[in-house]
């Protein structure tokens, strides 16, 4: 049984922060679940998805993170608890949704996780999605710890359906991937059908219904206020007269300033949990109690322009501050030791910063950066199309997924990269406006997200690139979800169907279309070529599993290569140009580790002295 | 409880969240307030892979640099990147056994000397236990069981009030059926290279 469907209340487990929350949700009865996959939100879906296998709750991967909140808002509109998960930049994609859907609201609790990234430790920014919350006018949760987050969820669903308006709820990295010992409370049984009551004066958005529902959702916003002024997770806790406004994981390593600083009684915290819509009267009335307040906020000034703005309304004066030079930055994520170090400066609170570690003579280290796997396919891929394309001025628009780390040496394969689905798109504007030749790369999974809408784009307006889709046949780098070109039956599981790439590039009216082997480097040379020559868009697809994911599979039947000595003239094309790390250097000549090489005979391709033989061979 | 805190190191796929998991396990059962954080995503192809581990009376999950009381490095040139996380009375071990990066094998970089390292280590931590801890997991059956030599070590050193007993409970219940013997092997092999 999954270990998330453990039904003995009073219980501890040590979970990680997503297996908190998702164990939450379960308790809070929720009976719907979707989401696209996004670091860091992504073991939330995943034990979902497990779950779903063995309980009546239902969970889908869907296309996207738009599609996904559009069939979490027909569940939630028909009666039925549901949730919706997504990384931060995934709420991008949703935002049309959420703006609209934010106006009809729901029937039943709908919570929608954002899951943000201060530091960027897998995303391509550190937007604070905190904005949306204010932007959509929505009620918004952000959990300190593992063990609130999921006490947290569970008041979500409960404030959601009091409202009647989807919850944001807001996690940050380090409450997603933090693991904490938390206690179990009651599963109780799930709602799973429900019942849609037309009620098209609320759920159907032309402008003259829509002008009285915005009517609506700002009164239920006063409402949701008066809400958070009481909520037991905006709350005051110790004494004195200096003040500190903290949210999320920021009020963790406040809490812990405190007690390092020994300043229990000088220093008074308010933490927002219930933080959008702000309570205005406590945060005044905190304010008129203190003479100086630090607002501690990873990301964005959020609460801290709004602390401000509710002191000019208070007509208080106190000094307030957060975001300056001298205290904390809008970069990156904070720490205990920046957060004391700031606390202790900002109240004159007498305090020897630790002195930095001494790392003098320590030796320049070799970077060790996030690579392709050894016997990926996108490697063989990246590789023929740079051969194919050699001496000509071509540019490389790529996408979202593990191929992204093809922009890295040896390979360096590309040159523009900004979100979900863009390659195609940019593909469009970069071969209208330059004479040069364009390749664009996307993958399977990112294909049906939305790489689709820009290949119709370029097929309708008549642009000439060439898009390689790396069908890798699964969702590699968020950790092997499904996406709906991928075969079900292999993973044991019915009631689904598999789209197929080719059918889809060929009816939306792609003219040259060629399917090759990832691993026949010559084969797919040859398609570039022919590609490159044809004037408008052309696809190639390129298919071979991901190597992690044919290993989990038990496909992987590769025997591992090794280099001959006697033939090997040590000219290294196989490390310079693959970069497989697999390979190493024994007294300066290439060698391949056995353990590591899955068998994919691309170096073997790669090398002119026909010296990577299977190693049983040698 | 005054907070201990941990920070491990390592390459992805040489088992840190395992361990990592496993004695955050043995310190549930020993109730001991324990959190931890760990980064995934990127780290995952083939970079490096932290976890912090904070015990007893803290909220934070994370360990700011010069705050880590324990440090354990399962590669060599790792330990001294994760450095700055250590003072001078950290208490620290490393495995020794290299895994260069693919960065030096293509020639961006050289990979330092071992014996370079542990010096280095040795003159600003309070306390190095270095050894060849991927040979006593070989010698335990498989490199795999890495971790659980580390972890040995790691318990061993008292700085810790989790008893070897805990441990190995955690092992026979959170770790792979198949397993468990090799482990609790590795795990001995590595205790008693600190005592
Ligand atoms: S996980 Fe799969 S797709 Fe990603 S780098 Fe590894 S082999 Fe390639
Ligand atoms: S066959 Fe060559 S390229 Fe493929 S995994 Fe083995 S060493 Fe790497």
């Amino acid at each position: 049984m999954h270990k998330l469907l453990t039904d003995k209340p009073g219980e501890s487990m040590f979970l990680l922060g997503n297996e908190a929350i998702a164990r939450g949700a379960m308790e809070a009865g929720v009976a719907f679940t979707s989401t696209y996959p996004g670091t860091p939100s992504s073991e939330l879906s995943l034990n979902f998805f497990q779950m779903s296998r063995e309980s009546d709750l239902y969970f889908e991967y869907s296309t996207n993170e738009k599609v996904s909140l559009e069939v979490a808002a027909a569940a939630a509109n028909s009666g039925v608890r549901s949730m919706c998960m997504m990384k931060h930049v995934g709420l991008n994609v949703a935002a049309d949704v959420l703006m609209s859907l934010a106006y009809v609201g729901v029937t039943a609790g709908l919570v929608i996780l954002t899951a943000d990234d201060p530091f960027m430790f897998s995303s391509q920014n550190e937007q604070d999605n905190r904005y949306y919350a204010k932007f959509g006018g929505l009620p918004m949760m952000e959990p300190s710890s593992v063990e609130e987050a999921k006490e947290m969820v569970k008041e979500a669903f409960a404030l959601s359906e009091k409202l009647k308006r989807p919850v944001l709820f807001r996690t940050t990295t380090r409450i997603n991937h933090s693991t904490a010992v938390v206690t179990l409370g009651e599963l109780p049984p799930r709602t799973t059908r429900g019942e849609f009551i037309k009620e098209p004066m609320r759920c159907v958005t032309v402008p003259a219904v829509s002008r009285g529902l915005h009517v609506k959702l700002l009164a239920d916003l006063d409402r949701a206020q008066e809400m958070a002024e009481n909520s037991p997770f905006n709350f005051v806790e110790g004494s004195g007269n200096l003040g500190i406004i903290a949210n999320g994981v920021s009020y963790t390593y406040a809490v812990d300033a405190v007690r390092d600083l020994k300043a229990k009684d000088r220093i008074r915290i308010l933490r927002l949990g219930f933080s959008n819509p702000m309570p205005a009267k406590l945060i005044k009335n905190f304010l008129a109690s203190c003479d100086q307040v630090l607002v501690i906020e990873e990301g964005e000034p959020f609460m801290e322009e709004a602390v401000k703005a509710f002191a000019q309304e208070g007509g208080l004066t106190l000094p307030i501050a957060g975001k300056t030079p001298s205290l904390f930055s809008r970069l990156y994520e904070f720490d205990p030791a920046m957060v004391r170090n700031c606390m202790a400066s900002f109240f004159g609170i007498a305090h020897e910063p630790a002195p930095a570690t001494d790392l003098s003579g320590t030796p320049a280290l070799p970077m060790r950066p996030p690579t392709l796997c050894a016997g990926c396919s996108h490697r063989s891929v990246f590789y023929a199309v740079k051969k194919a394309c050699e001496g000509q001025d071509v540019i490389f628009p790529s996408d979202i997924g593990c191929y992204t780390l093809g922009f890295m040496p040896p390979l360096g394969m590309g040159d523009f990269v900004i979100c979900m689905g863009a390659s195609a798109g940019t593909a469009c504007g970069f071969s209208t406006v330059t004479d040069k030749k364009v390749v664009a790369f996307v993958g399977d999974s990112t294909f049906f997200h939305s790489g689709l809408s820009g290949l119709i784009n370029g097929v309708f307006n008549n642009h000439n690139f060439t898009l390689v889709i790396l069908d890798n046949r699964t969702t590699a780098m968020t950790g092997h979800q499904p996406n709906p070109g991928v075969d079900m039956t292999e993973l044991a599981m019915e009631n689904y169907n598999t789209v197929d790439i080719e059918a889809v590039v060929r009816a939306v009216g792609v003219k040259h279309v060629s399917v090759v082997r990832a691993f026949n480097v010559r084969k797919t040379m040859d398609a570039v070529r022919e590609s490159l020559a044809f004037e408008g868009v052309s696809v190639i697809i390129a298919k071979e599993k991901c190597a992690l994911y044919a290993k989990s599979l038990k496909q992987l039947k590769g025997k591992p290569f090794q280099v001959n000595p006697e033939k090997c003239k040590n000219h290294r094309e196989c490390i310079d140009a693959l970069g497989c790390p697999a390979f190493y250097l024994e007294n300066g000549m290439p060698r391949i580790h056995t353990h590591l090489c899955v068998g994919c005979a691309l170096c073997a391709q790669a090398c002119p002295e026909n010296a990577i033989v299977p190693a049983k061979s040698l | 409880m005054e907070p201990k805190r941990l920070i491990i190191v390592a390459v992805g796929g040489q088992g840190n969240l395992l361990a990592s998991h496993v004695l955050g396990e043995a310190a549930l059962m020993s109730g001991i307030p324990v959190r931890m954080s760990e980064i995934h995503g990127m780290a995952q192809r083939g970079g490096v892979v932290e976890s912090a581990l904070v015990f007893g009376e803290a909220r934070s999950t994370i360990i700011s640099d010069g705050e880590a009381d324990l440090f354990v490095s399962f590669e060599p040139c790792e330990a001294l990147r994760a450095l700055k996380k250590c003072n001078p009375r950290t208490v620290a071990i490393t495995n020794t056994r290299p895994l260069p990066p693919f960065t030096a094998v293509i020639g961006r970089g050289t990979y330092p000397d071992i014996s370079e390292v542990t010096t280095i280590l040795r003159d600003k931590t309070g306390r190095l236990i270095a050894f060849d801890a991927t040979a006593l997991a070989e010698e335990a059956g498989n490199s795999m069981c890495l971790n659980m030599v580390l972890l040995g070590t790691l318990i061993a050193t008292g700085v810790l009030p989790i008893t070897a007993e805990a441990v190995r409970e955690a092992i026979r219940t959170r770790t792979k059926a198949s397993f468990v013997d090799m482990n609790i092997l590795a795990f001995e092999k590595g205790f008693a290279q600190a005592t």
